[in-house]
C-alpha cells in the first residue's frame, strides 16, 4: 500500500466487483486518439492479414461483412483509468479470419490508417478472444470511436484494441507499437496493471 | 513507425507540496518537490495516485505545466471538477507540506522539443492548456525562435489560467501570439469555429506542428476544423483529457 493522503476518503460511488484495480466506472464513452480522426469511405475500406512469408489475405467491405459475425456484450478497461461495463458490439471473430490463414509466427502488429499499431501475441487474438467490431450498441461504429471498424480485445488494455484498424502483419518477435515504444506495457493485462513498461 | 529503444521502468514516489497557488476560482497549480524526478519534455504527464486510511486509492493523469531547467520543481494545474474525486481533493485539501504518490513521466507522442524548427499552433479547451503552458514556456527557456501561436477557448475570463504570465510573455516576446476565445460570457462570446482557427492559426501551407489539448469534445472539433483547411492530419496531435 502506498502513503496515505491526508484527508482522503474517496468518492468510491462506483465501485463494481469487476473492476480491474485503479478503474473507476464511466457511463459515457471517452475518446483517445493521438490526431485527428479518420473519416474512411467504406467503399475504400479493407482489411489485411500479412503472414511472415508475405502472404496476403484481403476482404473489402461487402467481403467483410457478409462473413459471419458475432454479437457480444464485454467490458472494457482504458489505461487513462476508466472502465465501462457491459458495453455490446458486432463484429467478425479473428478465430473466422484465421481460419484459412497459415502461419508460424507468434506475434501481431496491429496497423490502422494514420500509421497507429499495436502489438499483440497471436494467443491473445484466438478462441474467442478478439474481434473486428463494426457495430457499437446496434449502431455503425462511429468514426471516434474507431469506425467503420476496429480491433476489439477486450481482455487487455483499450489501447491494444486499435481504432480505424486495417490489418494485421506476423512476427516471429515481439516488437513494440506505438504507445509501447512509447513506454507502455508490451503486454497491457488489466488485472495485473500492466500500464507501462517494468509494472 | 519509428521503433525505438523503451525507456526504464516507472517507479511510484513520494513527492511533497512545497507551494500552492490558486490560478482560477476553480484551479491551482501545485509545486511538487520530487526527489528522484529524471526530467521530462513539455507536453509529457503524470500519475497520480491518492490512498485513503483504509487503503482504498484513486490513481488520476495530469500534465506538467512547467518546463524542465535540469532541476528544481515540477508543477501541475488542476481544474477542479464538480463532484470529481481526485480534482477536489487537489483542488481544496492539499496544503504545503503534504506528500503525494506519484510517478512519471508518461507519453512520448505529445511532446514538443525545442530541436524542432518548424512553427507550432497550440489549440487549448479549459485545462487543455496545461501542457501547452509547458511548451510555452520551454521555448521561453531555451529562447527558441520557433514562432508559437495560442488559441485559448476558456468560459469566461476569470476561468484562463496562467493570464498574466500569458501577458507578459505576449508583450516581452514577438514570436509568441495568444488568442483568447470565451465561450460563455465576455466582449464577443462564441465556440472556437472555423473563422477563428482560420484567422490566429497558421496557414497549412507553413506546417505547423500542431498540438490540440482539452475536452474530448473540444479536440473532436478542433482536429476536425484543421483537416478541413488543409492541415496534414499527421502534424496534429491531440490530447483528450475525458469529460465532454
Ligand atoms: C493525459 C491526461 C492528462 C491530464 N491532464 C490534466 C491536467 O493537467 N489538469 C486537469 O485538471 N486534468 C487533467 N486530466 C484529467 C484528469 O486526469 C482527471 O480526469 C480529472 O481531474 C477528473 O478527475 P476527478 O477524479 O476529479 O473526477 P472523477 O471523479 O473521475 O469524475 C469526472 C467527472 O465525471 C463525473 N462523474 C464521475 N462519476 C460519476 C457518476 N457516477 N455519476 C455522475 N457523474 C459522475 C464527475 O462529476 C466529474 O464531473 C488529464 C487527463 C489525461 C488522460
Amino acid at each position: 500500500m502506498g502513503i496515505i493522503s491526508r484527508g482522503f476518503g474517496g468518492r468510491r460511488r462506483d465501485s463494481a466487483p469487476n473492476l480491474p484495480p485503479g478503474q473507476y466506472l464511466t457511463h459515457d464513452f471517452p475518446v483517445l486518439s493521438a490526431g485527428p480522426t479518420p473519416r474512411i469511405p467504406l467503399d475504400r475500406w479493407s482489411f489485411t492479414i500479412s503472414t511472415e512469408v508475405g502472404q496476403k489475405h484481403t476482404w473489402n467491405w461487402a467481403e467483410f461483412t457478409a462473413l459471419p459475425s458475432e454479437e457480444f456484450t464485454k467490458d472494457i478497461h482504458c489505461v487513462t483509468k476508466w472502465s465501462k461495463l457491459g458495453t455490446t458490439w458486432k463484429g467478425v471473430s479473428l478465430d473466422t479470419l484465421f481460419e484459412d490463414v497459415e502461419t508460424a509466427a507468434d506475434y501481431v502488429m496491429a496497423h490502422s490508417k494514420g500509421g497507429y499499431t499495436t502489438n499483440i501475441p497471436l494467443e491473445d487474438l484466438l478462441d474467442g478472444k478478439a474481434w473486428i467490431a463494426y457495430e457499437f450498441d446496434g449502431e455503425p461504429l462511429d468514426p471516434e470511436h474507431g469506425g467503420p471498424a476496429r480491433l476489439l480485445i477486450p481482455h487487455l488494455y483499450f489501447w491494444k484494441s486499435a481504432k480505424w484498424v486495417n490489418g494485421l502483419e506476423m512476427m516471429h518477435e515481439d516488437e513494440p507499437g506505438f504507445w509501447e515504444a512509447a513506454g507502455y506495457h508490451m503486454y497491457g493485462d488489466p488485472w495485473s496493471e500492466q500500464r507501462y513498461q517494468g509494472d | 513507425m519509428v521503433r525505438t529503444a523503451l525507456p526504464g521502468r516507472l517507479t511510484w514516489q513520494a513527492a511533497t507540496v512545497t507551494a500552492v497557488r490558486a490560478e482560477t476560482p476553480s484551479a491551482r497549480t501545485l509545486v511538487l518537490d520530487i526527489p528522484d524526478w529524471p526530467g521530462h519534455l513539455p507536453g509529457q504527464h503524470l500519475d497520480l495516485r491518492l490512498t485513503a486510511e483504509d487503503g482504498y486509492s484513486a490513481q488520476r493523469s495530469y500534465s506538467i505545466a512547467s518546463d524542465w531547467p535540469g532541476s528544481g520543481p515540477v508543477e501541475i494545474t488542476v481544474q477542479r471538477l464538480a463532484d470529481g474525486e481526485v480534482s477536489s481533493y487537489l483542488t481544496d485539501v492539499v496544503q504545503v507540506g503534504d506528500r503525494i504518490e506519484l510517478r512519471g513521466p508518461i507519453g512520448g507522442w505529445f511532446v514538443w522539443r525545442s530541436a524542432q524548427p518548424a512553427p507550432v499552433l497550440l489549440v487549448a479547451g479549459g485545462s487543455g492548456v496545461v501542457p501547452l503552458m509547458s511548451m510555452i514556456r520551454d521555448r521561453g527557456r531555451v529562447r527558441g525562435r520557433q514562432p508559437f501561436r495560442l488559441i485559448y477557448s476558456v468560459r469566461t475570463p476569470e476561468d484562463a489560467c496562467y493570464a498574466d504570465e500569458l501577458k507578459r510573455r505576449v508583450r516581452d516576446d514577438p514570436g509568441l501570439d495568444v488568442h483568447f476565445v470565451h465561450t460563455r460570457k465576455g466582449p464577443d462570446p462564441k465556440r472556437i469555429d472555423v473563422a477563428t482557427v482560420n484567422t490566429y492559426g497558421w496557414p497549412p501551407d507553413f506546417a505547423p506542428d500542431v498540438f490540440v489539448c482539452g475536452p474530448t469534445g473540444f479536440v473532436e472539433t478542433v482536429a476536425d476544423i484543421l483537416v478541413a483547411l488543409g492541415h496534414d492530419p499527421k502534424k496534429i496531435r491531440t490530447e483528450r483529457f475525458g469529460g465532454k
